[in-house]
C-alpha cells in the first residue's frame, strides 16, 4: 500500500478509500460528454476536520483535491483533470439544526435535496427549500458551488441567494464560518458582515464548503401546475413579464420541445401555484389566467394547457432516455427575460444542425430580473457519433449565448475559457490573485476557472 | 477484451446514474440500497456497478476481485428497481445477474461464493454440512413425511441448518399441526431451493437444483407447497415454472389471516407489547405481499404495530439477499444494512423486530446483539410470536 493510500486510511477510516481501478474509473467519468479523468485516490470522508487533514496532506504532497456533490452538473466540474484525491462528500450528510420560527435548516453540504426535502416533509410540513431541478440526489454544497437555483427562484432568486451560513474549509486547511455563526451566534444570517463570499459559483477552486445554513420558505399546503400555450415564442417575455407583476406564481418556466410531436415549436409556460385553502388557489389563478392570460386567449394567439396537474417531483433522468442512450447535456446561461425569443430559435437550429431533438427551457429568476436559460443536447453513450455531435452543439451554443450577450451558468471548461477571454482584465486579475491568495499550491480543483 | 456475449449489452449504457436507486419511497435518505449504505463509494450503488460492469464488457477494464466483490454486493433487494424512473428498471438486477453468469463461467467469483454454490452442489445446502442432518431441526416434532397431504412444508436450507432459523422452522410446524393444516415434509430428501443459486448467476446449478426438486415433488405428487422462507417461495413461485414446475406456493404468512379468521390459529395474548415488522425483500418488493403478515401481526391480542419510516417498498434489506447471510459482503461495519435496520427498529421504540424470513431472523438478530440492543428488542419470527416462544 502506498503512503497516501495509508495516510488517507488514517483520516477517514480504511472502507472510505480506493485507490483501486473500479472507484478510479467510477470517478473518472461524469454524466455528460466530458472526457474521462481519472484521479489517483477516492476518498470519503465525515467530518469537516476530515476534510481539513486531507487538504493539509495534498498541500504536503502537492497534490490535486476536487470536491464531489452530487455528481450531476453534467458539466464535469467535478472531474479530476490533473488527478489527485476525488473528495466524495455524501458521507458528511447530516441535518444539523431545523430552526422553525427562523426558518432556516443548518445541514452539512453533502445531504442531498432529497434528505433535506424528506425531512423538512416530516418535521415542519409548511416549510420548504428551493429545490433545482436536478434528480434528488444532487447535494446542498454542490447546488451552491455552482449557484444552482430551483423551484422557488422566481419568488426568491438563487439557491445561492438564499443562504444564512456557511463553513468552508480552506485551500490550506483552515475551517472558516461565515455569517452570524461565525459569532458563535445562531446561523441566522450571512450578511451583515463584510462581504467574503468567495465560494459560491466557484466549483471547489476555493475551499469546500461543508456546512450550510439554508433559508427555508412557506410550503403551502395544496400546489398544481397550470400550463399556458403559445405559438409565438415573441409573446414570452411579455407574458412573463405580465405574470411577474402578478407576483402569484411559486415556480414559472417556459419550455419548448420537439418530442413529444404535438408540442414540436409551441411554447408552454408552466406556472406552479400554491394556497393552503382552494380560496386561496383559485384567487391566485384568477388573478393569473382572468386577470393576464385571457386576452391571448381572446386575440387567439394563447391557450391554456392545463390546470390543476399534479406537480412531480424533479425527473429530469427522463431526458437522458430520450435517445434510448442513458446521456444528456446540457448549456445553462443567465440571460434577460427579453432573450427568450432568439434563445429559442437559435438553440432549436443548433440541435436540428446536428440532428438532436431540440429542448429549451427558461425559468424566471427573481421578478423577471433574469432566466436561467439551457439548451439540452440527449446523447446514446454506446454511440460515440451522438456523443460527438451533442459536444460539439454544447460548445456551439456556449459561443452563441456570450456573442448574444448572455452569461454561461456553470460552464465546462470550454465555456470557462470563453468566459474569461471575454472578461475584464481587471476582473480576471482579481479572481487570479484571489485564487492564488487562497490557495497558493493550487491543489484546489485545479483546471477550473484557471485564469492564465 | 470485449465480452460479446452479454446479454443486456443493448440497455446497459442507458443507465445515467442519476442517484434515484439509492432513495427510499419518500427520498429519506440515499442508504436504501445495502451496499452503497455500507460502503458509500458510487462504485457500490447499483449506477456505479452497471458502469462497471460496461466497462468489463466494453474491454474498459479487466476483471479482478475486487470487481467481483463490488458486483457480488448487490444482495438483489429490489430498491433500485422501485425508484428507477426509466423503462428499463426492471431490468437491472437481471444485468447484474447477467455479469455474475458470466463471473461464474470464467470461475472468477469471490471465494467466499464459490463455497456457497460448491457446498449447495456437494451438499445440497450452502453451509456444506450434511444432508443427513438436515432433518436435525425435526427432532421432537412428530412430524410426518410428504406422502399425499394437502401441503408440502418445505423448511428450506436456512430452517433447515441455521441454529436460530431452525427455531422459526420448528414453530411454523408446530402452528400449522395446531392449526389441523394436512401437511408432510421432506426431511433428509430435501435440499436447497435454488434461489440465491440463481441470485449468485450459477445458471447450471440453478436448473440443476431446480429439476431434482420438480421431479421430487411431481414424483410425490406434490400439488401445494408451504414455504417458511420468502426465497424458497420465490424460487418455486417465479423460477420453477421456467423448468416446468407448476406448484401452489404459499409463503406461511400469506396463510395466517384465513386461519386465524377460521378459529384454526388462536393469536397469542401479549402484555402491551409493540410489535415493529421488517418487509422481507423477497415476499414484499419481489412479490408484492405486505398484508398478509401485517394483518396476522394485527390480529395479536395485546400488541400494536408499529411501522418503521422505512416500511413495504421502502424497506431497507437485511443485507441478507444473494447469499450475503453466508458470503458476509456487507458485514463488518456499522455501516451494514442489518445493523442499520437494527437500528430502525429500535427507533419506533418497538419492543419485538417482528421477521418473516429465516434470513432476516439471523442477519437482525446478530444486528441487534452487535448494537447492544439485546435487552431493549428481540427479533421474532412471525411463526414464532404466533407459537407463543416469546421469552
Amino acid at each position: 500500500m502506498d503512503s497516501i493510500t495509508k495516510a488517507l486510511m488514517d483520516i477517514v477510516g480504511e472502507d472510505y478509500v480506493s485507490n483501486k481501478t473500479e472507484e478510479l474509473f467510477t470517478y473518472s467519468k461524469d454524466l455528460g460528454t466530458s472526457e474521462p479523468q481519472w484521479p489517483d485516490y477516492v476518498a470519503t470522508p465525515k467530518t469537516a476536520e476530515e476534510v481539513s487533514r486531507i487538504i493539509k496532506l495534498a498541500n504536503e504532497e502537492k497534490l490535486a483535491v476536487v470536491p464531489l456533490g452530487g455528481g450531476l452538473s453534467l458539466a464535469g466540474l467535478a472531474l479530476p483533470l490533473k488527478g489527485g484525491i476525488t473528495v466524495d462528500l455524501k458521507r458528511m450528510d447530516r441535518i444539523l439544526k431545523l430552526n422553525k420560527i427562523g426558518r432556516f435548516i443548518v445541514v452539512e453540504a453533502g445531504i442531498s435535496n432529497g434528505k433535506v426535502a424528506a425531512h423538512l416533509h416530516k418535521h415542519a410540513p409548511d416549510l420548504m427549500h428551493s429545490e433545482p431541478g436536478a434528480p434528488a440526489a444532487a447535494t446542498i454544497g454542490g447546488n451552491l458551488a455552482i449557484h444552482g437555483q430551483g423551484d422557488l427562484a422566481h419568488p426568491y432568486g438563487f439557491n445561492s441567494d438564499m443562504v444564512n451560513g456557511m463553513e468552508v474549509v480552506l485551500p490550506t486547511g483552515e475551517i472558516c464560518q461565515f455569517g452570524s455563526c461565525a459569532l458563535g451566534n445562531d446561523w441566522y444570517t450571512l450578511h451583515p458582515l463584510p462581504d467574503l463570499q468567495l465560494f459560491m459559483g466557484w466549483s471547489g477552486c476555493t475551499g469546500i464548503i461543508t456546512k450550510v445554513s439554508l433559508r427555508l420558505f412557506p410550503c403551502k399546503k395544496n400546489i398544481e401546475q397550470d400550463m399556458f400555450i403559445v405559438e409565438d415564442e415573441k409573446l414570452i417575455p411579455k407574458i412573463l413579464y405580465e405574470l411577474t407583476h402578478v407576483g402569484m406564481a411559486e415556480d414559472l418556466v417556459a419550455i419548448s420541445q420537439e418530442i413529444p410531436p404535438p408540442f414540436n415549436r409551441l411554447h408552454c409556460i408552466l406556472i406552479n401555484l400554491s394556497g393552503d385553502s382552494k380560496e386561496e388557489l383559485e384567487f391566485k389563478r384568477k388573478l393569473i389566467f382572468d386577470g393576464k392570460l385571457t386576452k391571448y386567449i381572446q386575440e387567439g394567439s394563447g391557450g391554456i394547457g392545463a390546470v390543476g396537474q399534479r406537480v412531480e417531483r424533479p425527473q429530469v433522468t427522463k431526458t437522458s432516455d430520450w435517445r434510448k442512450g442513458g446521456g444528456f447535456e446540457y448549456v445553462g446561461a443567465i440571460v434577460p427575460v427579453s432573450f427568450y425569443p432568439d434563445c429559442y430559435r437559435r438553440g432549436s437550429e443548433i440541435s436540428q444542425r446536428h440532428g438532436i431533438p431540440y429542448t429549451v427551457l427558461g425559468r424566471v429568476i427573481g421578478s423577471g430580473h433574469g432566466m436561467m436559460f439551457s439548451w439540452t443536447y440527449a446523447f446514446n453513450r454506446a454511440d460515440e457519433d451522438t456523443v460527438r455531435h451533442a459536444r460539439e452543439a454544447l460548445h456551439e451554443t456556449d459561443e452563441m449565448v456570450l456573442e448574444m450577450g448572455g452569461t454561461l451558468w456553470k460552464p465546462a471548461v470550454f465555456g470557462q475559457k470563453l468566459v474569461m477571454d471575454r472578461m475584464d482584465p481587471n476582473t480576471l486579475q482579481m479572481m487570479k490573485k484571489v485564487k492564488h491568495l487562497l490557495d497558493p499550491n493550487g491543489i484546489m480543483n485545479p483546471g477550473n476557472w484557471e485564469v492564465a | 477484451m470485449a465480452l460479446t456475449q452479454y446479454k443486456y449489452m443493448d440497455v446497459i449504457h442507458r443507465c445515467f446514474r442519476c442517484g434515484y436507486c439509492k432513495f427510499p419511497q419518500d427520498w429519506e435518505d440515499v442508504d436504501n440500497c445495502p451496499s452503497y449504505a455500507r460502503y458509500r463509494l458510487e462504485s457500490y450503488s447499483n449506477g456505479g456497478r452497471l458502469w462497471l460492469i460496461r466497462a468489463w464488457m466494453n474491454g474498459e477494464i479487466e476483471l479482478s476481485d475486487h470487481l467481483a466483490d463490488i458486483v457480488y454486493s448487490c444482495v438483489g433487494c429490489k430498491n433500485c428497481e422501485e425508484k428507477c424512473p426509466l423503462s428499463f428498471s426492471e431490468d437491472i438486477l437481471n444485468m447484474v445477474i447477467a455479469a455474475r453468469n458470466l463471473m461464474v463461467e470464467q470461475g472468477r467469483v469471490p471465494a467466499a461464493v464459490k463455497k456457497y454454490l460448491i457446498n449447495v452442489q456437494l451438499h445440497g445446502n450452502p453451509y456444506g454440512l450434511a444432508s443427513k442432518k438436515r432433518s436435525d431441526w425435526m427432532e421432537g416434532l412428530d412430524l410426518e413425511p410428504f406422502k399425499d397431504q394437502e401441503y408440502l412444508y418445505f423448511v428450506g436450507s436456512e430452517g433447515a441448518y441455521d441454529s436460530r432459523a431452525q427455531f422459526a422452522g420448528a414453530a411454523l410446524a408446530r402452528l400449522l399441526q395446531r392449526a389441523e393444516v394436512p401437511f408432510g415434509v421432506l426431511g433428509n430428501d430435501e435440499t436447497d431451493d435454488g434461489n440465491e443459486v440463481e441470485m449468485l448467476g450459477e445458471d447450471g446449478l440453478m436448473e440443476m437444483v431446480a429439476e431434482k426438486n420438480i421431479c421430487r415433488f411431481k414424483a410425490l405428487g406434490v400439488k401445494k407447497i408451504i414455504t417458511l422462507s420468502p426465497h424458497t417461495y420465490n424460487a418455486f413461485k417465479n423460477i420453477y415454472p421456467r423448468f416446468g414446475g407448476n406448484f401452489e406456493v404459499k409463503h406461511y404468512s400469506q396463510l395466517l389471516p384465513d386461519l386465524i379468521k377460521e378459529g384454526r390459529i388462536l393469536p397469542p395474548k401479549l402484555d402491551n407489547v409493540s410489535i415493529t415488522y421488517h418487509d422481507p425483500c423477497f415476499l414484499g418488493r419481489w412479490n408484492g405481499e405486505y398484508k398478509a403478515p401485517r394483518k396476522a401481526l394485527q390480529a395479536i391480542d395485546g400488541a400494536h404495530l408499529i411501522e418503521m419510516a422505512r416500511n413495504r417498498k421502502s424497506a431497507l434489506c437485511c443485507g441478507g439477499g444473494s447469499g450475503n447471510y453466508y458470503t458476509d459482503l456487507l458485514g463488518g461495519s456499522e455501516d451494514s444494512p442489518a445493523r442499520i435496520r437494527a437500528r430502525q427498529a429500535h427507533a419506533t421504540g418497538a419492543d419485538i423486530l417482528a421477521v418473516a424470513c429465516p434470513n432476516c431472523l439471523t442477519m437482525l438478530e446478530d444486528a441487534v446483539k452487535v448494537e447492544g440492543l439485546e435487552e431493549k428488542i428481540k427479533v421474532k419470527d412471525i411463526a414464532e410470536l404466533f407459537e407463543r416462544v416469546v421469552n
